[in-house]
């Protein structure tokens, strides 16, 4: 593994929520244009792991974190760092769809008005382009003035893609993106998660152990706030080296 | 028909103790809905001595038919003829006495003057008066409950927000006559201060172009005076602000805090800082709550009585100048129904302002809830 290759290095990472300790000693890399996984049982902290990587987890008051979580180096709990263009560089996709009150173009475009007014006929183009990279474009191009409320549930959540797309960031979370989704929407997102790859680096938590198997590179299985085992995806699904991770991905449990 | 859907399962006790309750909420909701009817009708009524014309100073007088020759009228000898003639009137006199002014056409005067040998009821000071203050008492309130809303729903610390909202909807219940005592002997000073300084400051203005131009002095005197009054429009709105914040604060907090967190969530990931996450997703997401609150401020505002009464001067001068004392639909009927004589025109007309004030706060209403919320959420939630 070339060490260039590295985006997100994380060595030693623990979280508490006031006393109760979330993540012990998390030690994982993630890969630059790959998707890496993570999986596991409801509380096991796989969200808490992915939140902390964008900061989001601040917002929570209790939160505490030490260890090291670097983003290409730089450490994101630095006290010099700018959580706000951090949060630009790192885009994230919820579980629940939620594009704003406002139109489609809004939505997409609002990333982009933040902080700064860039001409007209470059939002248009941006606003096209991320529509265009979520797929979502040719079935609203003539309607990108409607509330965006108004959009089916999986076309909600590529909205939220292509708004997290038109900030030009570098990596991407998704917190269980699909799991309010159809099997029709589903697919959609997984097919756009292998499109996307080429230009970011993706990670994604999901508590659906078949898409995990089919989008990621790599894949993490978390328990009880442990990273269990973390590897390639095809030899964590075919030979997991742990016991909990075969009990896991056989259905055992959880 | 099986044993469990059969209707003896319930006990007779039950099925009445369920039909009392049922028809005492009943009976409570609309007692309460018809009172408020009955009250509608009954300010209706009292003012149909103006509505329909049956107040006696609206029908026409009844003279007693005089015969011509029993008037005692100047005479005049005429020496052309030799007799003594009588003077005829002159007809421009009488044609004046029937060209009578019709009620409504004084209602619709410039003068509130509702007693004396010629009573005139002109409301449009009165009208202009409730608007004035109302206009100051918004600019004051408007921004500073949504400010505070804004603050209290996304950067206060918990512990504070949990101590000021409460603290602030005790305010929304505060008795309006004290406010209306604290603008009386405090806000008033402080508003004379700053508009002595202005004043002074305009004055200087004044002489000095007026030494550049002087044939416009005088003009320039008057345009440059901003109002030789103590209680005004000002103090009076200032006062109606101190009660509306409160009414605006809370629903605008409520509405805010209704808005789904992951609104805010979201937009933080994609690197909003808070202020831009308040203003540019918050607030529009909360906007029909927001909407409300100014109606109900307006609505509060419109209605108050004892600031408005208390404050403002209480004289109904017509002008633009918010700085000049004015006097208030609210505040007319307030101060003036203790003294009218019952069942005259004026008491008609002081029931028929009490209509007007419905009339207008509905339509502000109306206007709102039909065009205004339409525009704004379309503008910044999309159609």
């Amino acid at each position: 593994m070339a060490k260039d290759s590295v985006k997100i290095k994380i060595r030693n990472f623990n979280v508490l929520y006031g006393e109760k300790q979330a993540l012990n000693d998390i030690t994982l890399d993630v890969q630059i244009n790959k998707v890496t996984a993570f999986i596991g049982p409801s509380g096991c902290g796989k969200s808490t792991l992915l939140r902390s990587i964008n900061r989001m987890n601040d917002l929570i008051y209790t939160f505490s974190a030490n260890g090291k979580l670097t983003i290409d180096e730089t450490n994101v709990y630095d006290p010099d760092i700018d959580v706000v263009e951090l949060r630009k560089k790192v885009g994230m996709v919820f579980q629940k769809s939620i594009p704003f009150p406002k139109s489609i173009y809004e939505n997409v475009a609002y990333g982009l008005r933040l902080n700064q007014t860039p001409p007209s006929t470059e939002v248009d183009e941006i606003v096209e382009y991320s529509l265009k990279k979520a797929a979502l474009w040719d079935e609203v191009k003539d309607r990108l003035h409607d509330s965006a409320t108004g959009l089916s549930g999986g076309q909600q959540q590529r909205l939220c893609i292509a708004r997290a797309v038109a900030v030009n960031p570098e990596i991407l979370l998704m917190d269980e993106p699909c799991s309010a989704l159809d099997p029709i929407s589903t697919a959609k997102i997984e097919e756009l998660i292998e499109e996307l790859k080429d230009s970011y680096t993706i990670v994604i938590v999901t508590h659906n152990m078949q898409q995990a198997a089919r989008v990621s590179d790599s894949t993490g299985f978390f328990y009880m706030g442990d990273l269990i085992e973390f590897d390639k995806t095809r030899t964590l699904f075919t030979s997991p080296s742990k016991k909990e991770t075969e009990d896991y991905i056989t259905g055992r449990f959880g | 028909m099986p044993e469990f859907l059969s209707k003896k399962k319930r006990s007779k006790k039950q099925i009445i103790i369920e039909l009392l309750a049922e028809w005492g909420i009943r009976i409570t909701a609309s007692f309460s809905i018809i009172v408020i009817f009955l009250i509608f009708i009954f300010v209706f009524r009292e003012a149909g001595g103006l509505i329909f014309g049956t107040a006696k100073e609206l029908k026409p007088k009844v003279e007693k038919k005089v015969k011509e020759s029993d008037i005692l009228k100047p005479e005049v000898y005429n020496p052309e003829t030799g007799e003594i003639e009588k003077i005829k009137e002159p007809e421009s006199k009488k044609k004046k006495e029937t060209k009578k002014q019709s009620i409504w056409e004084n209602i619709a005067g410039t003068v509130w003057q509702p007693v004396g040998k010629e009573p005139k009821y002109g409301i449009m000071p009165l009208l202009a008066g409730t608007l004035k203050v109302t206009f100051v008492a918004l600019l004051l309130a408007t921004p500073l409950g949504i400010f505070a809303a804004i603050y209290t729903a996304f950067f206060a610390k918990r512990k504070f927000r949990e101590w000021i909202k409460p603290t602030v909807e005790i305010l929304a219940g505060f008795p309006s006559v004290v406010l209306g005592f604290f603008c009386l002997v405090t806000i008033v000073r402080g508003v004379n201060l700053i508009t002595t300084y202005i004043q002074s400051g305009l004055d200087a203005f004044a002489a000095g172009l007026g030494f550049l131009l002087p044939f416009a002095k005088e003009y320039l005197h008057e345009a440059c005076t901003i109002s030789e009054f103590h209680y005004s429009g000002v103090v009076g709105g200032i006062g109606l602000g101190l009660a509306v914040i409160p009414i605006i604060f809370t629903i605008t907090e409520d509405a805010l805090s209704a808005v789904p967190k992951s609104y805010r969530e979201a937009s933080l990931a994609l690197g909003a800082t808070e202020w831009e996450t308040a203003f540019k997703v918050m607030l529009p997401a909360a906007l029909p709550g927001v909407v409300a609150a100014v109606l109900l401020g307006i609505g509060r505002a419109f209605g108050e009585t004892m600031i408005a009464l208390m404050a403002t001067g209480n004289a109904a001068l017509l002008s633009w100048n918010i700085f000049h004392p004015v006097r208030t639909l609210a505040a007319t009927i307030g101060s003036e129904t203790g003294e009218v004589q019952w069942g005259s025109l004026h008491y008609n007309i002081l029931f028929f302002l009490g209509i007007l004030l419905f009339i207008v706060s509905f339509s502000i209403n109306a206007v709102t809830e039909l065009f205004v919320k339409k525009y704004l959420t379309k503008k910044f939630q999309g159609a």
